[in-house]
């Protein structure tokens, strides 16, 4: 086992703390408004694509300097401004009484309180209103996407959640991997070997690393993401690279979706730009590569219609003009093929634990 | 002399003029009971439900008339009672109709109910657009179909007299069966009718309501009580003491003269020269114009009228339709309802959130005066779907609407969109009341007013007229209704805004909204509305 490292405590209690005040400013903001007889109104960066820019110094989607007022004076925000001030005081609340909640609660909610959305995403979307008016994932204020992703390996975390509070939990306790969830996402940090984090993208994968003790040999702590890494997922792996300095190594299918997978985690979406705390700009993509399939011959399928456009829209986005992108974008047109990490399998269940992670850990920790 | 009291109300005037019985002498020959009674469909008694309808009709008229000559408010009672039932289609009836009109001089009462076309006044009355029957067609139909006598009780507020008087129909005369006086009764003035009719009351009595509101809607200075077969009272209450101008009393026009009337005229007239015939009898006829017309068409003034050929007085007839030289008819004979009567009308019965009247200057067609007045209802209780409300001389014309010159204007010549009106969807009541000496109705029905082109373009223009503020009430309303519900969104979630804002810091007390409430009322709409783009705009020059 590798040596222990310092951890850093109460990071996740300190993140709640700043939400709620951020949600109080708010709150405040509104009563001076109110009581000085002025329309009360909210600043908030514009989400809009023109004010979505790609830093490529943090090397993630960004907003950019245009903000958007939502004022009560104009007729048609009022609603929505009262169904964001109401956000915010579900949000507090959730805090206060330490509870967690999900989007789909906060719509039925607002129904109750005569503010009815419209539908989910008109609900979803104050939340994200929320998020970039507090400059907080709504992971800090409690709420949380169904959850679906998991983790498996040697880190011990503590509950913060009420019945939970002082409760650990070491994520070797289950061989199939532990959901992260709401009560993951909020723990504590205590303590762990480990000295990487891999990401994997599907779950059969992931049961295969747990099984050939990927984990133990490589020192790692193991993540699936079910596809489309949830928010959540996000927020622990940066909270891995970030709180205890592990590295992070990403795999994924060898097509353009699971690059994209890879890209979300370590550069964001346009979509969550508002956010900056979802990003994990060092994590490394770790396969499977386009050269990857010549390499180890790899039983693949040809590239069909949608994967060469999603290629081709990928090949111009700024997020993949860096190396070892580029080439390996390049590749896949050369040889129009596609690959899922199990394609590994010809070669025996252990060959990707055993030689081929092996070998990219290598190539990657240089 | 002969004179015409001209069209409102044109009701018949149960009062014989002095010096009639000379003239019903005239008329002996025609056996006028009889020869209606075989005619009745023209006056409206074609079958046993529009007998009903038609004999409540003519005593209503007939009892108005009493109290509107004499400027009385007329409160009118009418009872219906069913005696037997006849067959499925017809039932023997009591009708009782009362009024506190000017009564009736006991000496006039035999004739005036039991002597059918009595008076001079019939060619003229004809002329006129009205029947000369009155109530006589309808106590002659009902003798004719139960047998019984007609019951009057009047007093023109002195003595009370009740008769009892039959019809006889071979000689039209009145016979008296039964003649006193009623001792018991003091202080009463006004007439009460009752007779039996056979009749076909439960089809008719939808039509009898709506005759009796309608009536109500011209006749808003009146009380009109109905008690129906079924025992029900129906009420139509007076909503003001204000009552229209009587007509006065006018010459015929020479410009709506024809033969009959011409040879009719000099038979009456005393005049032996033709100078004087034009200046007597005629309206709007002075020395001076006598003479110019006279002059015009080479007649000779000193004529004697009586002395003209039948041929003369067919030219002359026409000379005087044609010569321009004639002022156009004074409209004093005319009686329109005005628009403040015509408003409290519409506005008793029609219950709408808004109302606009126009009462037209006087025009002519035809040497006959008219003047058309038009309201229209909006909103409120007007049902949807825009309904026509017809009246001539402030009789309701409640058949044939499709035929009518005023449902031409609203539904063929009136471009409602332009007013921001869906006549099929809107809650609009449109009335035409068109009165005048004469009335150009269609056919002998007399239900329905010809589309005579300056009758038509007095009432599109009053229309139009209506319309225009119609439009301008309902644009008004629009904006009011936006402010309104624009205000209603700010009412809706500053409260809740300042009540989450407050329990987010733990406020106990939620800081008041009124004084933004008070701001939000006076911003203009104008102000507020602006794009979401515009205030994105204006937050990057913020930033």
């Amino acid at each position: 086992m590798a040596k222990k490292r310092k951890i850093l405590k109460g990071v996740s209690q300190a993140r709640k703390k700043d939400s709620q005040e951020a949600l109080k400013a708010l709150a405040e903001g509104i009563i001076d408004q109110i009581r000085k007889a002025d329309f009360p109104s909210v600043t908030m960066p514009s989400r809009t694509t023109d004010n979505i820019y790609f830093d490529k110094k943090l090397k993630q989607y960004v907003l950019g300097g245009k903000v958007v007022r939502r004022t009560a004076r104009n007729v048609t925000h009022l609603k929505p401004l009262t169904q964001l001030v109401w956000a915010g005081y579900i949000a507090s609340t959730l805090l206060k009484e330490n509870k967690t909640s999900t989007l789909r609660d906060v719509f039925y909610m607002a129904e109750g309180e005569g503010l009815a959305f419209e539908d989910q995403p008109e609900s979803d979307r104050i939340i994200t209103e929320l998020e970039s008016v507090i400059k907080h994932p709504r992971e800090d204020f409690n709420i949380f996407p169904e959850e679906r992703s998991a983790m498996f390996g040697n880190l011990e975390v503590e509950y913060t959640v009420p019945g939970y509070e002082g409760r650990r939990l070491n994520f070797t306790m289950n061989p199939d991997g532990i959901v992260i969830g709401p009560a993951v996402a909020t723990s504590e940090f205590v303590d762990t070997d480990a000295d990487k984090v891999i990401v994997i993208e599907k779950g059969a994968m992931f049961t295969r690393f747990v099984e050939e003790k990927a984990w133990k040999r490589y020192n790692a702590l193991l993540i699936y993401t079910a596809g489309q890494a949830p928010r959540a997922t996000r927020a622990i792996i940066r909270r891995l690279n970030v709180e205890l300095k592990l590295p992070v190594y990403l795999f994924a299918d060898a097509d353009p979706w699971g690059l994209h997978i890879c890209q979300v985690i370590i550069s964001g979406s346009a979509n969550a730009a508002h956010i900056p705390e979802l990003v994990t700009p060092s994590a490394k993509w770790a396969g499977v590569y386009a050269s990857d399939i010549v390499k180890y011959d790899l039983p693949s399928t040809k590239l069909n219609e949608q994967d060469i456009k999603r290629l081709q829209e990928i090949g111009k986005d700024p997020r993949y003009q860096s190396e070892p992108w580029k080439t390996e974008i390049n590749k896949f047109f050369e040889i129009k093929k596609k690959a899922e990490q199990e394609a590994f399998s010809r070669y025996g269940l252990s060959f990707i634990v055993d030689k081929y992670l092996k070998s990219r850990l290598e190539e990657l920790e240089g | 002399m002969l004179s015409v009291r001209c069209a409102s109300p044109g009701r018949s005037s149960r009062i014989p003029p002095e010096g009639v019985p000379s003239l019903a002498e005239t008329f002996k020959e025609i056996s006028p009971a009889d020869f209606f009674y075989r005619n009745r469909d023209v006056a409206g008694f074609s079958n046993p439900t529009r007998a009903v309808y038609s004999t409540v009709r003519e005593l209503v008229e007939n009892s108005l008339d009493a109290c509107e000559t004499r400027g009385i408010l007329p409160d009118i009672f009418i009872r219906i009672t069913s005696l037997q039932g006849a067959s499925d289609v017809s039932q023997v009836l009591k009708i009782l109709v009362s009024d506190n009109g000017s009564g009736i001089p006991p000496q006039y009462v035999p004739q005036a109910f039991g002597q059918v076309l009595f008076g001079s006044k019939y060619v003229l009355k004809q002329m006129r657009g009205t029947f000369g029957l009155g109530g006589k067609m309808a106590y002659l139909y009902g003798q004719i179909t139960t047998n019984a006598p007609l019951r009057i009780v009047t007093s023109t507020g002195s003595k009370v007299h009740e008769f009892s008087l039959m019809i006889d129909i071979q000689r039209n005369r009145p016979k008296v069966v039964q003649q006193k006086e009623l001792k018991k009764i003091k202080k009463w003035r006004g007439t009460m009718v009752e007779f039996s009719i056979e009749g076909d009351y439960y089809r008719a009595s939808p039509k009898i309501v709506e005759y009796l509101r309608q009536t109500a809607m011209v006749a808003p200075y009146a009380n009109i009580s109905f008690i129906d077969v079924e025992g029900r009272l129906i009420r139509f209450m007076r909503a003001t003491n204000l009552m229209p101008k009587s007509p006065k009393e006018t010459l015929p026009h020479p410009h709506g003269i024809d033969v009959e009337n011409l040879q009719r005229i000099i038979e009456f007239s005393k005049d032996r020269n033709m100078q004087q015939f034009l200046t007597k009898n005629f309206h709007r006829v002075g020395k001076a114009t006598a003479k110019l017309f006279l002059n015009e068409f080479k007649i000779d003034p000193r004529k004697d009228p009586k002395k003209l050929s039948h041929d003369e007085i067919v030219e002359l007839a026409r000379a005087l339709r044609s010569f321009e030289g004639f002022l156009p008819p004074d409209a004093s004979c005319l009686s329109p309802l005005g628009e403040n009567l015509l408003e409290a009308g519409i506005r008793k019965e029609l219950q709408p959130e808004f109302v606009a009247v126009e009462s037209r200057k006087p025009s002519a067609y035809s040497g006959h005066p008219f003047i058309v007045e038009v309201g229209v209802a909006y909103g409120g209780k007007v049902q949807q779907g825009g309904s026509l409300y017809r009246f001539a001389n402030r009789i309701p014309l409640l058949y044939d609407e499709s035929s009518d010159v005023s449902w031409k204007v609203v539904n063929q010549l009136m471009n409602w969109k332009r007013y921001n009106v869906d006549l099929a969807t809107a809650p609009l009541a449109v009335v035409v009341h068109v009165c005048s000496t004469k009335i150009p109705y269609k056919t002998v029905g007399k239900e329905y007013v010809a589309d005579r082109p300056e009758i038509e373009r007095e009432i599109m223009n009053a229309m139009r007229d209506v319309a225009r503020r119609l439009s301008l009430f309902l644009s008004k309303r629009l904006s009011y209704e936006r402010e309104k519900r624009r205000f209603d969104v700010f009412e809706r979630y500053l409260p809740k805004m300042a009540k989450y804002a407050a329990s987010t810091v733990g406020l106990k007390s939620v800081p008041s909204v009124k004084p933004l409430l008070v701001k939000a009322s006076k911003l203009s709409s104008e102000v507020v509305e602006g794009g979401k783009e515009k205030e994105d705009l204006e937050g990057s020059v913020a930033s």
